[in-house]
């Protein structure tokens, strides 16, 4: 639904976008990752057409981006702000009929969140007397009241509870089963690895990570596993694999080992079993912040 | 259209419905009234104090000639200067004049008093001595005091205009009045409303709410939508005074009159009761009564709506820069070097206006402040009152709109990029940077 080819933005100093291009589908759920700096906030504002990009397009639904699209994007920008002295409900109704709802529509619909999200009581407060996570909720409705198409999220989490970050995934996760596609941008990578399907990982204005998620993953797995077991092994050379740590944790002993080569995980097992109680073994899949750090400085990556 | 609209509604109710506009709204023609009334008060009864003046004369030509005044009252003496002296320690209110025989010759004339002598009663005595020197000279060459008097001309100048619809009688006081009084209105109210729009504009950035904003509306949309905003609750302030002041003053003028009787009956009598001689005091206009007549004269539609123009048009191209400056700065601290060249023209004007348009409203130093666009609301408001040329008001309203236009243009460049801006110190030679962004 959003196909961005080859943007390119300059600033005076800076480069903030380079050539970078790619695709969202519809329903996914889309994770826009990188350091700070990298250039996604640069990406979000092209997107929202808050500033204009100096090289490329955009094209949503098949039609290049234009003010029409505003009123099906919803964004939630990483700097949080309201209206300090206005009253809440007004507020959102004001922040809904900007993206060109009807004024009852928006009140239905305000009405609507203000029960889902059992905030009822808020209506006719301001903004400054509410908590910090309180007004982070009042934002995060603010963004997706007027029923987006797409929902841009930067840096969802942050600021929130445990308890509210868990409410707001579960209304990000119905939305997105109500057909929304949504964008994750964080730099925080292992925030969203449990809800992206898809990610693009960005570095310096550049694209260095485009793939869905499991099938980055897969491809970086590299036949590392972890094995916890009551004794230490007797022996210390093996033919099928080698021991890259050892722990002695909790009363038990963690080995961090490296299939070799034609080598499969029952055979290790099959040699270890006869020296130890096996308490338990789990693959080490790699997590995004370890691919990107892989990405960035690839001689430094412990699984290269 | 819609999303202006939107954000002109809620710039506007979001400052109309506070306390204090309409605390400001009633308290300033109460204020205005007040002063009002303390002016009219002073007028009225006047500088009571009424200063002695005991004349020792001993040339004997000005004795029982000086003329009492509203302020000053004359009585004559005739002791040795050492006892006057002596006599005045213990009225200490009062002054001793003191004329020597021989004063043609040495000069010697004196005003004695234990407190300082203002220079108004030194120049009335003066002018009274040389009125009494003449009128004896002219009587010891042998001229009639009863021609004198018929010569004696009592007048003072009454202006009057001509126009195309004749004669008007006008009233230089009471025309500069008024253009002072509009052209000051504007000038506080460009600085007031110019920086409520500054200070929205920080508040939005400020408050981080504004990349929500942008992602809905244009910056462009914003900047316009709040300065009509706040431009229409200025317009509804000044709307509020006209109507709240013109009709507490008809009351409390009605009140006066009835309340005190006739005003001018009381001012007559307090002349006669202050001055022995009635003469003085026979102007054939008085001062209020020239004053009124002088605003009968003014056509106040005319000025009311130039003045409406000029607020508008001066209140677009000032709140226009004043935006692109609170878009600039992320606090009202930092707003301090870029205020200066905004304000600049403002006060220069506002200065050059009290002191040389006022004096000469058709000077070409007036016609040219009266022209260009940053100036103009100003100069212009001064100039109204007096009549300017159809064709200069035409070239002045056109250059002016086109000014704002123009400064609007500049302005929501700078704007655009300047509220996506946070943490950095910026220089004018970024914000030119941002305006060919």
């Amino acid at each position: 639904m959003l196909s961005i080819q080859n943007i390119s933005k300059h600033y005076a100093q800076h480069t903030a976008l380079n050539k970078v291009s790619m695709e969202v589908q519809r329903g996914q759920i889309f994770g826009l990752l990188g350091p700070n700096g990298a250039g996604k906030t640069s990406l979000i504002r092209i997107i929202n057409q808050i500033t204009a990009p100096d090289e490329g397009q955009i094209f949503f639904n098949d039609k290049k981006l234009n003010q029409s699209h505003i009123a099906k994007i919803g964004y939630l920008p990483e700097e949080r702000g309201l209206y300090k002295k206005m009253e809440i409900g007004e507020q959102l109704i004001y922040l809904a009929r900007l993206k060109g709802l009807t004024r009852a529509d928006a009140f239905a619909k305000t009405k609507y969140w203000f029960i889902k999200m059992e905030m009822e009581t808020w209506w006719k407060k301001k903004v400054e007397d509410l908590s910090k996570g309180m007004q982070q909720k009042v934002q995060f409705v603010a963004s997706i009241l007027h029923q987006p198409e797409l929902i841009i999220l930067d840096e969802p989490f942050s600021g929130f509870d445990p308890v509210n970050a868990e409410v707001i995934k579960n209304e990000i996760l119905e939305l997105n089963k109500q057909g929304a596609t949504l964008i994750f941008s964080t730099h925080r990578m292992e925030s969203v690895e449990t809800l992206c399907q898809h990610i693009v990982i960005l570095n310096k204005a550049h694209k260095i990570l485009d793939g869905n998620l499991n099938e980055i993953r897969n491809s970086y797995r590299n036949s590392s596993f972890k094995i916890v077991v009551d004794n230490p092994f007797t022996q210390t050379n093996f033919e099928n694999f080698e021991i890259l740590s050892t722990t002695f944790l909790n009363e038990c002993w963690q080995y961090y080992i490296k299939l070799n080569e034609a080598a499969n995980l029952n055979q290790v097992l099959l040699s270890i079993i006869p020296q130890t109680q096996i308490i338990s073994v789990q693959e080490i899949i790699p997590s995004i912040n370890d691919i990107f750090i892989e990405r960035v400085t690839p001689k430094a990556g412990s699984y290269a | 259209m819609r999303k202006v609209f939107l954000i002109i509604s809620r710039e506007y109710l979001s400052r109309v419905q506070k306390k204090s506009f309409l605390i400001m709204t009633f308290l300033v023609p109460t204020l205005l009234i007040a002063m009002y009334a303390i002016i009219f008060l002073i007028f009225v009864k006047g500088d009571n104090e009424v200063q002695q003046v005991k004349v020792l004369d001993k040339s004997g030509i000005f004795n029982n000639h000086f003329k009492n005044q509203k302020n000053l009252n004359f009585t004559y003496i005739d002791y040795a200067l050492v006892i006057a002296k002596k006599n005045l320690n213990q009225h200490k209110e009062s002054f001793l004049l003191y004329i020597d025989a021989n004063y043609a010759k040495n000069g010697n004339i004196q005003i004695l008093s234990q407190k300082k002598p203002g220079l108004n009663l030194i120049t009335d005595i003066e002018n009274q001595m040389q009125t009494i020197l003449q009128t004896q000279r002219l009587l010891a060459a042998g001229i009639d005091t009863a021609v004198l008097n018929q010569a004696e001309a009592q007048f003072s100048i009454t202006a009057k205009q001509i126009s195309e619809e004749g004669e008007k009688d006008t009233s230089i006081g009471a025309t500069a009045i008024i253009g002072f009084v509009t052209s000051f209105l504007i000038y506080m109210a460009l600085f007031i409303y110019g920086a409520q729009v500054m200070r929205g504009v920080i508040e939005e950035k400020s408050n981080r709410i504004i990349e929500v904003i942008v992602s809905s509306v244009k910056p462009f949309q914003l900047m316009l939508g709040k300065i009509l905003g706040i431009g229409a609750v200025g317009l509804t302030q000044f709307l509020l005074w006209i109507i709240l002041s013109t009709s507490l003053t008809s009351a409390a003028s009605f009140v006066l009159v009835t309340d005190g009787g006739n005003i001018k009956d009381k001012i007559a009598q307090k002349s006669v009761t202050t001055n022995g001689d009635n003469k003085v005091n026979e102007l054939p206009n008085n001062p209020i009564n020239n004053v009124m007549k002088a605003i009968d004269t003014l056509d106040f539609v005319y000025i009311i709506s130039c003045f409406l123009f000029y607020f508008i048009g001066g209140y677009l191209i000032y709140s226009a820069l004043f935006a692109a400056v609170g878009s600039a700065v992320d606090n009202e601290t930092e707003t301090q070097q870029f205020m200066l060249p905004i304000t600049l023209p403002l006060i220069f004007t506002f200065i050059i206006g009290m002191n040389v348009i006022i004096n000469n409203p058709d000077s070409s130093l007036a016609f040219w402040l009266s022209i260009i666009p940053f100036t103009s609301p100003i100069a212009m408001m001064i100039r109204i009152p007096f009549g300017v040329p159809n064709c200069q008001l035409a070239l002045s309203v056109v250059l002016l709109v086109a000014g704002f236009v123009f400064t609007t243009w500049v302005a929501s460049r700078i704007y655009r990029v300047g509220i996506l801006m946070y943490g950095k110190k910026v220089s004018y030679k970024e914000l030119v940077k941002w305006f060919f962004y």
